[in-house]
């Protein structure tokens, strides 16, 4: 019954409306098509492109979350035998010849959270999000037939693939990969008299970080050149969905900050190797004084966290975008205050750029420099707020379908809020006295730009899964997923809140050291059971998205979702150039659900007589 | 074992819900996708709402359970003046956060349940309300500037440097290191002395003190924990040897990164004393409990309860392990703490390699001579009837080689004299010379007793009445130690006062 094929209206929009930019849609010779190396591997076709970006990104959470497992089960078992990890392990896992009692390794626990956090904030949320979705939805939702430039893209997804590799490698050096934390502070990053992590382990980590640079970089200014340049005919900035311009921020973001961060590692990289003194000065170690002088490590944290702030929202705006949008279809309304939304967007990433130092209250910078960047820190949560409001507002009176993608955007929002509002606190530098380096810290980041992002993605993947892969994810599944990550989540985090309060520092190998942070030995337990039981629904979502790719329910429709934007008008298997005829040409703004009685009006279809756009 | 069982446990849970998730698939298209779809919605609903009532249920009750540990809802009230404006802020802060954060809750997930796709009911469309914009706007911007204010006013009254004219504050030392912290006092004068990290030298001298900087002289190292006098404002010069610390005092509200050539501060005025800090917390059933758990008769948590300094920035493997312990006692238990400690460079540094004044006097040993000798005769006063204190070795009387000749350094010791003897007017003494048992017995005793009459001579110069003085010389007759090595016949060569009486 639904195999039954029905011309769609979009067909016949985009024959009778299209624009005609004379592209020639060879099927039978077209060379993408005949090669499994050029169409699978070397694509240059963005939503081949997209996938590479996704599992790739996937393949680095399962990583980065299972080194979360290994580092919980220490915290939350500090005297269990790890013995049984031994043959991942190896030689980091020390056993004790009289109790056969199996310890992780100071080293290789700090190596562990360092390559947690760098995995996750680059490869997983940066790489993995924004690449996945900038790269599949900014042609497919604006009109276009590709990214401006093809082979940047490509280039793009290698750079990654190398910076991938280096890491990779650098987690099987024999002295370790870089332990450090992944924000790398000098002196430590710098010494590898300081740490063993500090050795080789660092120069691959500072030489992978680089490739990544340069993998966001040609992206990002392949997404700016192709939302300037390649909308289609009638797709105005106001028409453009929320998706689009937080990508587009995004990818301004990362244009403008990352270069900042790259000059931070290159000067790094002299004082490794140079004899130069950027970042150090007076420092005895190891019993040697070294000669370095006069140079200060609180100016790689500025250069550092330049990078830094902005790259959270590099990570949480494209994860608010895919949330509005899934949010938009699914509740059948328009997102409320497009207008609005897109000016905090815009806000957003305006201000991520003068809050960086609110990281360094406590590093030593002048006390009175922090006045401003309190100011502006607290300023932020205004457009943050303002998002919050305008997505609960597009739930009211809606006619919401809650299905995995539009749970996920809910969860997505409450994440935002319970991390976001602890933001307020930590934001504050009074407060951020107490509060900087506790695990209070941990729960706030972790909740709002880690578990919201993954959140915001989540939803993206299943929204678009379809257009992806021709196939839904299993809904039953995805539920479970949901519910399970939800919860989870929140009996990982919610618990750290109050380990912060108590005065606990992140970045502990052990409590027992201190009477005054030893005692919470069962609520680390219970954090690292709920991690455990998280994690599995985790993998519950990658079996349910490879089963799918071969045995979901298939697409029937163009449309599932009756949505109204441009990349549902594509064939179900759209070739590389998206759509086989013209372009589409569009008529109005994107969220067009329930106007006039209608469930949904497509961007293609013309304005009715008096129809004026609503926004 | 069980972590396998566990794991096997989990993968069957894994299989069971794929297979269940196929299911529900399959009987959804036997059903018709529509109605599945309807009833799933429907179902999910009511779980939104659910969560909704858990989740604030959770909220409040870990909350509840959970306020005896936070830092100020239970016993754990700051212990330093600033920390409570600080703990003040935090609640100030969670009013204006929690009301926001229930109301977009109740709100998100009321939404969510109560306009669940439903047959017969159809969306409305809103796109926007600028009106309602502009208050959710300007409210939240309200409140923020509010607590921008409150916690600018807080940070700039805590922060600041002390104002360099003040002296109502006493200045000590943190130097982290991989992994320890090393506390420095400054000792008498009140003044830390210069460090030059060329200088370290683990074994003699882990900080690096310049010792040509007669600042550094009195200075302490303190081993073990560390005393400060509550109500006294304290200015920690926070710095590292190596990769960056951080100074965590966590029931102290005090936190500051310890940087290697860029020293920073934090100042505070440690505000309860450790034992009524101890008295606070018990009562408390957390603190009811013994301390070491192999020891269930030991003394109490609360009883066991110490201030702890941490490092709270990542400095390596070992950076969870570097704690000291901070006791804050009455001023009164301070001084006397603060005397028992020994100035660093005079045990362990003076008169070794390492000491650029070999050989000459320093100040710090001058005034602590000054203050040890006072305190020998003061001791001798006042017991007039026991005997066994009234005689006082000399130590720094010293004479040119074979001659009664005072050599110049011997005078501050005599000056000591001199000020004592100005302090108790009625005290009559006794000089005694003694030699060691070298040469020729008569020889000696000339000397000896030529030696105690120069001494003599020069308390006269300084207006000492004569009436007041007998010099005596003992040759070699009355030896204190060996006359077999040089060490003992060192010792036996002195000069003694002996206070014959305290009423003339």
């Amino acid at each position: 019954m639904a195999d039954i094929i029905t011309v769609d209206r979009d067909d016949v929009l985009l024959k009778k409306e299209g624009f005609d930019d004379h592209f020639h849609d060879h099927h039978h010779e077209d060379k993408y098509k005949s090669n499994f190396i050029s169409h699978y591997i070397f694509s240059m076709d963005h939503k081949m492109i997209a996938r590479q970006f996704l599992i790739t990104g996937m393949l680095w959470a399962i990583i980065g979350a299972g080194m979360s497992i290994i580092f919980r089960l220490q915290l939350g078992f500090p005297d269990e035998s790890l013995a049984w990890l031994k043959p991942l392990l190896g030689k980091w896992i020390t056993i004790n010849t009289e109790t056969g009692m199996g310890s992780l390794q100071p080293e290789f626990y700090y190596a562990l959270v360092t390559m947690h956090g760098t995995i996750i904030v680059f490869f997983v949320l940066t790489a993995g999000l924004s690449g996945t979705f900038s790269n599949l939805l900014i042609p497919l939702q604006l009109g276009a037939r590709d990214m401006a430039s093809p082979f940047l893209n490509m280039l793009s997804y290698w750079f990654f693939f190398m910076a991938s590799v280096v890491m990779f490698y650098s987690l099987f050096l024999s002295t370790g990969p870089f332990s450090g934390g992944w924000t790398a502070y000098p002196p430590l990053s710098a010494l590898p008299q300081a740490s063993m992590g500090s050795g080789t382990g660092m120069t691959l980590w500072t030489i992978s970080l680089v490739l990544f640079v340069v993998s966001v970089l040609l992206g990002g200014i392949n997404y700016i050149t192709t939302v300037l340049n390649l909308r289609t005919k009638g797709m105005t900035f106001w028409r453009m969905p929320l998706t689009i311009w937080a990508f587009f921020v995004t990818a301004i973001l990362g244009l403008l900050s990352f270069p900042v961060l790259a000059s931070g590692f290159f000067l790094l990289m002299c004082d490794r190797g140079l004899g130069t003194s950027f970042y150090l000065s007076e420092i005895f170690i190891q019993g040697s004084a070294l000669d370095f002088a006069g140079g200060s490590p609180v100016l790689y944290q500025h250069l550092f966290w330049f990078l830094g702030h902005p790259e959270v929202y590099i990570i949480i705006l494209p994860a608010m975008g895919l949330v509005s949008e899934v949010m938009a279809v699914h509740a059948r309304k328009p997102i409320f205050g497009y207008k609005f939304m897109v000016y905090s967007i815009l806000a957003i990433g305006f201000l991520s750029f003068i809050v960086w130092a609110h990281h360094m209250f406590m590093s030593g910078v002048n006390p009175f420099i922090s006045n401003f960047f309190v100011v502006f820190t607290l300023i932020i949560a205004v457009p943050s707020a303002i998002k919050v409001f305008n997505w609960i507002a597009t739930l009211y009176k809606g006619d919401l379908r809650l299905n995995t993608p539009m749970l996920f955007s809910i969860g997505f929002v409450s994440m935002f809020i319970s991390g976001g509002l602890t933001g307020v606190f930590l934001g504050n530098s009074a407060i951020d006295i107490q509060q900087h380096d506790t695990y209070f810290v941990v729960a706030h980041f972790h909740i709002v730009m880690g578990i919201a992002a993954f959140f915001g993605m989540f939803a993206g993947v299943y929204h678009w899964y379809p257009k992806m892969f021709g196939r839904f994810m299993n809904e039953t599944l995805g539920k479970i997923h949901f519910w399970a990550t939800l919860i989870g989540a929140y009996a990982i985090f919610w618990p750290m809140h109050y380990l912060g309060l108590a005065g606990v520092p992140r970045r502990y190998y052990r409590f027992d050291s201190f009477d005054a942070f030893g005692s919470f030995g069962e609520m680390n337990m219970f954090i690292t059971i709920a991690a455990i039981v998280v994690f599995f629904a985790q993998l519950l979502m990658v079996i349910n998205f490879f089963y799918s790719m071969y045995y979901g329910k298939k697409m029937t429709t163009k449309n599932p979702w009756g949505a109204t934007t441009l990349e549902w008008t594509t064939p179900i298997k759209a070739g590389h150039g998206n759509w086989p005829g013209k372009l589409p040409t569009v008529h109005r703004w994107p969220y067009d659900y329930g106007k006039d009685g209608k469930d949904f009006i497509s961007q293609l279809e013309p304005m009715a007589e008096g129809e004026t756009e609503a926004h | 074992m069980t972590a396998l069982v566990i794991l096997l446990i989990l993968v069957l849970v894994v299989i069971i819900l794929i297979q269940v998730g196929k299911v529900n698939e399959l009987a959804s298209k036997i059903r018709g996708e529509e109605e599945a779809e309807q009833q799933s919605n429907n179902r999910t609903a009511l779980f939104c709402l659910l969560f909704l009532i858990g989740f604030m249920i959770y909220c409040v009750y870990t909350g509840f359970i959970y306020k005896d540990i936070v830092l100020w809802y239970g016993p754990h009230i700051s212990a330093s003046e600033h920390g409570g404006r600080i703990d003040h802020l935090f609640n100030v802060t969670l009013f204006w956060t929690g009301i926001v954060f229930v109301l977009t809750h109740v709100l998100l997930f009321w939404f969510s349940y109560k306009y669940r796709s439903q047959k017969g009911v159809n969306q409305a469309y809103i796109t926007h309300n600028n009106t309602i914009e502009y208050l959710w706007t300007g409210i939240p911007a309200l409140v923020l500037v509010y607590l921008v204010a409150a916690g600018l006013d807080v940070w700039n009254d805590v922060m600041p440097d002390v104002d360099p004219n003040d002296d109502d504050y006493i200045e000590i030392e943190a130097v982290g290191q991989q992994y320890q912290w090393e506390i420095r006092y400054p000792g008498e004068d009140g003044k830390l002395g210069t460090r030059n990290y060329k200088l370290i030298d683990p074994a003699t001298n882990n900080i690096g003190m310049d010792f040509t900087d007669e600042k550094t002289h009195d200075d302490l190292i303190i081993s073990g924990d560390f005393y400060l006098p509550v109500g006294q404002k304290v200015r920690v010069r926070i710095t590292s040897k190596d990769v960056l610390h951080n100074f965590y005092l966590p029931h102290h509200r005090v936190k500051m990164d310890a940087i290697p050539g860029l020293p920073t501060y934090f100042i505070f005025t440690p505000s309860i004393l450790t034992a009524d800090y101890r008295k606070r917390l018990k009562g408390h059933p957390d603190w009811e409990v013994p301390a070491e758990a192999d020891e269930p008769d030991g003394p109490k948590r609360w009883e066991a309860f110490d201030y702890e300094l941490a490092c709270a920035e990542l400095c390596g493997k070992g950076h969870y392990s570097m704690r000291r312990v901070l006791k804050v006692v009455s001023q009164r238990e301070y001084d006397q703490w603060l005397k028992d400690q020994k100035s660093f460079y005079l045990t362990n540094i003076r008169n070794t390699e390492g000491d650029p004044f070999k050989g000459q006097l320093v100040k710090a040993e001058i005034a602590s001579r000054s203050k040890d000798f006072l305190a020998a005769v003061e001791q001798a006063v006042s017991t007039p009837e026991d005997v066994s204190d009234d005689l006082i070795n000399l130590e720094h009387v010293f004479y040119q080689t074979g001659s009664a000749q005072l050599r110049d350094d011997s005078k501050y010791e005599l000056d000591n004299v001199v000020s004592v003897l100005n302090k108790y007017k009625t005290v009559a003494i006794e000089l005694g010379g003694h030699t060691d048992s070298t040469g020729n017995a008569g020889a000696n005793q000339v000397l000896s007793q030529s030696r105690a009459e120069s001494v003599r001579n020069y308390l006269i110069q300084k207006g000492i009445p004569a009436t007041r003085l007998q010099a005596v010389g003992f040759g070699p007759e009355k030896p204190v130690d060996t006359n077999d090595t040089d060490e003992g016949r060192q010792n036996n060569r002195r000069t003694e006062m002996r206070i014959l009486t305290n009423n003339i």
